[in-house]
């Protein structure tokens, strides 16, 4: 690896350190923005019982050496301390349960877009303006104009509610498939018009041309000398993919009644489990920050000929 | 004569009066076309685009029109009269049924105005809760949209302009907040503004709005005017080095003239094109939060809350999901083909 490499990755990782810390801040002071403290709207306590409550969480303390203690906690020990509304269960433990089911539905939705997503957007070049490219063309477009959500309510009122195909409850394994389906067709519509497009450039390349006059066969030019290249801009959609896929699991957990991180999530919210809300966004966004590197820095190495500024 | 370079004596052959093959040659064969007369030609030509704005327009002026002259209001419950006990006859009413005071009305000879999708649940005729639930789904990302345009502006266009240090330091907090998790951060500042601004806003205007879409926009403009100031910077630099900023300059002009009279006009339809890109992705956003309880405050509905309510009764009343959603989907969809066509129309080297 050359010098300008390793500067450029060690750079963008510190970047991402940066992002990270300002997002514990942000969600630190945010939190700690709201008025009356995370007690308030709880059955009536009494001055005695509050004041107990706020020295063991220790919420009696000034606000700045709050957020040292809550910074160093994740830093040193990956701990976001314990839940308000779970009793005697620390936020890390529900975040690791609920990953467990998130990262296995988002795994596979991510691989299933991967892979169709491909498949679809070559046959889409390689069949260009024909009738199967303007039907994959349509049916794509309808489905990036779609909000993940209403996707899983419409696919839910289908197949499940209607036909009985599926359960509507996600915590089985044939379950699973809905909300798998649901994540994945938005980021298969995007990554099959990405594929299409940088696949019809490729095409158009000289080196083509030069594979083509010298009598390579057609799908020998496609699998060895345009697949590869045409890639290239679907490893920089991996990032936002992931994080497409982080967000639209919020909901889609929601609606199938995953017991993934997603509805820890939202129902934290709804609960105001401020530990929790903390826990969770911070775990995702690192998350999220994580891969966005990955794909950045896998972008740079892959292909030569981009610059490093 | 042969003529001599440098003699003064005047070529006759000059002035000898055009034919009329000459004079042919200087009739404008069409009136010279604007670059936006152009774009409009380009535009009208594009079917999708056309037909996308027509399906735009139509949602647009029937949820202005409908609630003027529809008979039910969007939070009356249509079986609570004043004094009596509430007639559940009116909640969950299928399209085109009737409570039971109304069949007694119909009865007699009296024409009712139909409950063309029912009711909900607590008996609130459902088409105009559909109605207004896309009015305000386009209100939000309309504002929204232009709150990330005069932010967007302000910052890209004065990074844009001074350069240096106050360039740098305005694109390194716009690279940070880039990088920050959008919808994540949203959802925070969304849960924890819906519990502060009720009390903040009380007894001022805002109050009639509700605290929860305030906070909408208030999310909207903090985190989504970055990419529009990236833009508009990126855009004010190349015309910087233009000759006609330097000659404004050696003139005299102030930097805030300079902006307003040669800057902007000649980026605005890129900025036009991404604010009308930007509505979409509003409304998309608008409708997420309210399906997580974060959108509009109730009774108030908005498309996505509408969808979230009709998750309770999705075996018994799908139609009542299926209806917004298809909705939000026809909405997005047609801004988004229409801004494409736009950018497709007025700005081809975006398209490149």
């Amino acid at each position: 690896m050359n010098p300008k490499t390793v500067s450029y990755i060690l750079k963008r990782i510190l970047m991402a350190i940066f992002t990270i810390w300002v997002v514990i801040t942000v969600t630190f002071f945010i939190m700690h923005a709201v008025p009356g403290g995370p007690f308030l709207g709880e059955k009536a306590i009494s001055e005695s019982a509050q004041r107990a409550l706020e020295a063991k969480y220790g919420l009696d303390k000034p606000l700045f050496e709050q957020y040292l203690t809550y910074l160093s906690d994740i830093v040193l020990h990956f701990d976001f301390g314990p839940s308000l509304k779970q009793r005697g269960r620390e936020v890390i433990d529900i975040i690791t349960d609920g990953m467990k089911t998130s990262v296995k539905l988002g795994l596979i939705a991510a691989v299933i877009a991967l892979i169709c997503g491909t498949v679809l957007g070559s046959v889409a070049a390689i069949r260009r303006n024909k009738t199967i490219d303007k039907v994959i063309m349509v049916i794509t477009t309808a489905f990036v104009s779609m909000p993940s959500f209403i996707m899983g309510t419409l696919l839910l009122a289908f197949f499940a509610v209607k036909l009985h195909l599926f359960p509507a409850n996600g915590s089985t394994a044939s379950g699973m498939v809905l909300p798998v389906v649901t994540l994945s067709l938005y980021p298969m519509a995007y990554i099959t018009r990405l594929t299409r497009s940088s696949m019809l450039d490729v095409l158009g390349q000289d080196y083509i041309r030069t594979a083509k006059a010298k009598g390579v066969s057609g799908w020998a030019i496609i699998f060895k000398h345009a697949l590869k290249n045409s890639l290239i801009p679907v490893i920089t959609y991996c990032g936002p993919m992931i994080a497409g896929i982080v967000t639209g699991s919020l909901v889609v957990e929601q609606i199938f009644a995953v017991p993934g991180i997603g509805r820890a999530f939202v129902n934290s919210i709804t609960n105001r489990d401020y530990p929790l809300i903390m826990g969770t966004t911070i775990v995702l966004a690192i998350l999220i920050v994580v891969m966005n590197l990955v794909s950045d820095i896998m972008y740079k190495v892959v292909d030569p000929r981009i610059s490093f500024d | 004569m042969k003529p001599r370079k440098l003699s003064l004596h005047i070529d006759v052959d000059a002035f000898i009066p055009a034919t009329d093959q000459d004079k042919a040659y200087l009739v404008k064969m069409r009136s010279s076309s604007t670059f936006f007369k152009d774009g409009m030609k380009r535009l009208l030509k594009n079917k999708v685009a056309l037909v996308s704005i027509i399906v735009i327009l139509v949602v647009v002026l029937g949820c202005i029109f409908i609630p003027m002259f529809w008979p039910y209001k969007y939070d009356q419950m249509l079986g609570v009269t004043a004094g009596a006990a509430v007639d559940s006859s009116y909640a969950n009413l299928a399209p085109f049924q009737y409570g039971a005071t109304e069949k007694a009305l119909i009865e007699q000879g009296t024409k009712v105005f139909p409950h063309i999708f029912g009711t909900d649940a607590a008996g609130r005729d459902y088409f105009i809760r559909v109605v207004y639930g896309t009015r305000i789904s386009l209100g939000v990302g309309f504002f929204a949209s232009l709150i990330v345009l005069v932010l967007g502006m302000l910052v890209g266009s004065i990074a844009g302009y001074c350069g240096g240090k106050v360039d740098m330091v305005l694109m390194r907090i716009v690279d940070v907040i880039y990088s920050l998790p959008d919808t994540l951060m949203i959802i925070l500042l969304a849960s924890v503004l819906k519990q502060t601004l009720g009390a903040a806003i009380e007894k001022t205007i805002f109050a009639k709005m509700g605290s929860n879409m305030l906070s909408l926009f208030i999310v909207f403009g903090a985190l989504y005017w970055v990419s529009m100031a990236r833009l508009i910077r990126g855009q004010i630099l190349s015309l910087k080095e233009q000759e006609y900023v330097l000659s404004a300059q050696a003139s005299g002009a102030k930097a805030g003239w300079i902006i307003r009279k040669h800057m902007l006009p000649n980026c605005i339809s890129v900025i036009i094109i991404s604010t009308a890109l930007q509505i979409p992705s509003a409304i998309f956003t608008e409708s997420y939060l309210s399906f997580l309880g974060l959108g509009v405050n109730a009774p108030m509905p908005s498309l996505g809350s509408l969808a979230s309510d009709a998750l309770n009764g999705i075996s018994s009343y799908t139609y009542r999901l299926v209806i917004p959603a298809l909705i939000i989907s026809i909405i997005v969809l047609s801004l988004n083909l229409f801004g494409d066509g736009l950018r497709d129309a007025f700005d081809p080297k975006l398209n490149a």
